[in-house]
């Protein structure tokens, strides 16, 4: 059974002292309601994603206590497309036919910590300085570049982009465009990886209404299908994050392994993409990530990114709403952002950041610890 | 005020010539690095000891120039933070490790250069003992 989004919405993405987790995903979810003309008492199931709120399903308290069934999910930084997925799947099972999928989140400035042993790592992994997210970005980077000829000032000019982008977004987080000498200029956090080339862990939520597809234009005139939903983890040999060792033996991340699946099963290919969001926790995973969704050769990106390929007016716009460079990264709601970034872009209501030519297909990705990816593929 | 291994059965100690304890999988010769208790390849739970080669070639690195979060970072902080490398160090063509390294300046670090491990002070414990980890240098 195919699965529309007739709905999406969004709190804004940054920082909102006095707002709680849970108060930022009633009203995405009162946004998105209203953006599919519904109500909340007809909403038969939700799945909520978030990684500080415990009970995403608490919202029912702001919305109204109808009693549907409403299932939590956390799954690190691809919470949003898990959650995306399950609600999908509930569509295809035949249970319910109108659904939601919410990701709220509140984290405190500064970088995430964790202890190591709750990710299978050892506790002097952590005490040593190692179990941090940063140093893996900087060192796969690092290594991509010096393999596949990808320069520093693609690192830049990346950021550049996504922050023009965000200045263009009036629910991003930060919208003050910056020079790429700037940016390469802040201080350096991993090597080859600058201040301004990390997103920030910040606030925000995001809501998506879906239905069966032959039901969605009671709701809206503009449906878009949800083509594909995949999340894969990581298998041996993929070099990842917290990873105290590595086999010599070497294989594809599961950003890779979950990007081919959606294309199958969506019976597109990269070729067919109009549109394209990108987990961009920092500028070198926007490149990496090109790469291995497909959307080019390894080394490519030194060439797409000075031809102004990534531009929203260019071949491949991609992260057309500042990414997470610019939006920062509630991580429950991240990938919904996406998603919702991806509707109005393709119902050509994105406003300022309009990709031109009525793009029909848009393609989304999610990455993050301890190696995990999510995809998603819609279309008009 | 005698040195202390940062955790015990992660290196040989005391020793003069220091090795990395691993383990090998004896089902399919998967080589892990520190000892598990099972394979991550082919799930079997006879996990043997392994030591691993002093010395390897440079596969990943990158720098860590601010202070990691603390906790779980047990390290130095503020002022009497130091920059440091870190990368994984190919050893013996059987597992590569993920590893301080003594250099943090990038002109001095390149992929494919020769590594050889060191043990070297990392902290201060409470009773005033040194903490002492393993890290790569750049070999002679
Ligand atoms: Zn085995």
């Amino acid at each position: 059974m195919d699965v529309a989004i007739v709905g999406v919405g969004l709190h804004p993405f940054g920082r909102f002292p006095g707002v709680s987790g849970i108060e930022m995903g009633a009203i995405a979810i009162r946004r998105a309601l209203a953006d599919a003309g519904v109500e909340w008492r007809d909403i038969e199931f939700a799945f909520g994603g978030s990684y500080e709120v415990d009970n995403p399903d608490a919202v029912v308290a702001l919305l109204g206590l109808t009693g549907l069934p409403f299932t939590d999910v956390y799954n690190g930084c691809a919470t949003a497309a898990s959650a995306l997925t399950l609600a999908a799947d509930t569509i295809r099972l035949g249970d319910h036919g109108l659904g939601i999928a919410v990701g709220m989140d509140k984290h405190l400035p500064g970088a995430f910590s964790a202890d190591p042993r709750q990710y299978a790592c050892p506790l002097w992994y952590g005490e040593l300085g190692q179990f941090v997210t940063t140093k893996f970005f900087g060192m796969k980077i690092n290594k991509y570049m010096q393999d596949h000829g990808i320069s520093h000032s693609t690192l830049a000019k990346v950021v550049a982009k996504n922050l023009r982008n965000g200045a263009l977004n009036e629910n991003a987080f930060r919208r003050k465009p910056m020079t790429e000498e700037a940016i390469l200029g802040s201080p350096m956090l991993n090597y080859p990886l600058t201040q301004y080339m990390f997103c920030s862990p910040d606030e925000g939520a995001a809501a998506v209404v879906l239905c069966r597809a032959e039901d969605a234009r009671r709701y809206t005139d503009k449906p878009i299908y949800l083509r594909a939903t995949t999340v894969r983890t990581r298998r041996l040999g993929a070099f990842e994050v917290h990873s105290p060792w590595l086999p010599v033996e070497e294989t594809v991340g599961p950003t890779v392994d979950a990007s081919r699946a959606a294309f199958e099963r969506a019976g597109l290919g990269p070729e067919d993409v109009d549109v394209v969001q990108l987990q961009d926790a920092d500028a070198g995973a926007e490149i990496i990530h090109l790469a291995e969704n497909g959307f080019c050769c390894d080394g490519d990106q030194e060439a797409l990114v000075a031809d102004g390929a990534l531009e929203i007016g260019g071949s491949l716009p991609v992260n057309t709403d500042g990414g997470l460079l610019a939006n920062g990264e509630p991580i429950g709601a991240s990938g919904l952002r996406q998603v919702h970034e991806v509707v109005r872009q393709l119902r050509g209501q994105a406003g300022d950041r309009q990709v031109p030519g009525n793009p029909k297909v848009g393609y989304t990705q999610l990455y993050g610890a301890p190696g995990t990816a999510g995809v998603s593929i819609l279309s008009r | 005020m005698a040195p202390v291994p940062v955790a015990e059965g992660i290196f040989t100690w005391p020793s003069d010539e220091p090795q990395l304890i691993g383990s090998r999988c004896t089902s399919c010769q998967i080589v892990t690095f520190p000892v598990q208790a099972s394979c991550p390849r082919c799930a079997s739970t006879k996990m043997e000891a392994h030591l691993l080669a002093r010395r390897g070639r440079l596969w990943a690195w990158t720098t860590q120039e601010f202070p990691p979060p603390s906790p779980p970072y047990a390290g130095p902080t503020g002022d009497a933070f130091v920059p440091f490398g870190v990368g994984y160090v190919e050893l013996g063509g059987e597992v590569r490790v993920e590893t301080r390294l003594t250099v943090a300046d990038p002109e001095a670090l390149t992929e494919g250069m020769e590594m050889e491990l060191v043990l070297v002070p990392f902290r201060a414990d409470e009773d005033g003992d040194e903490v002492m980890t393993f890290a790569f240098r750049p070999a002679d």
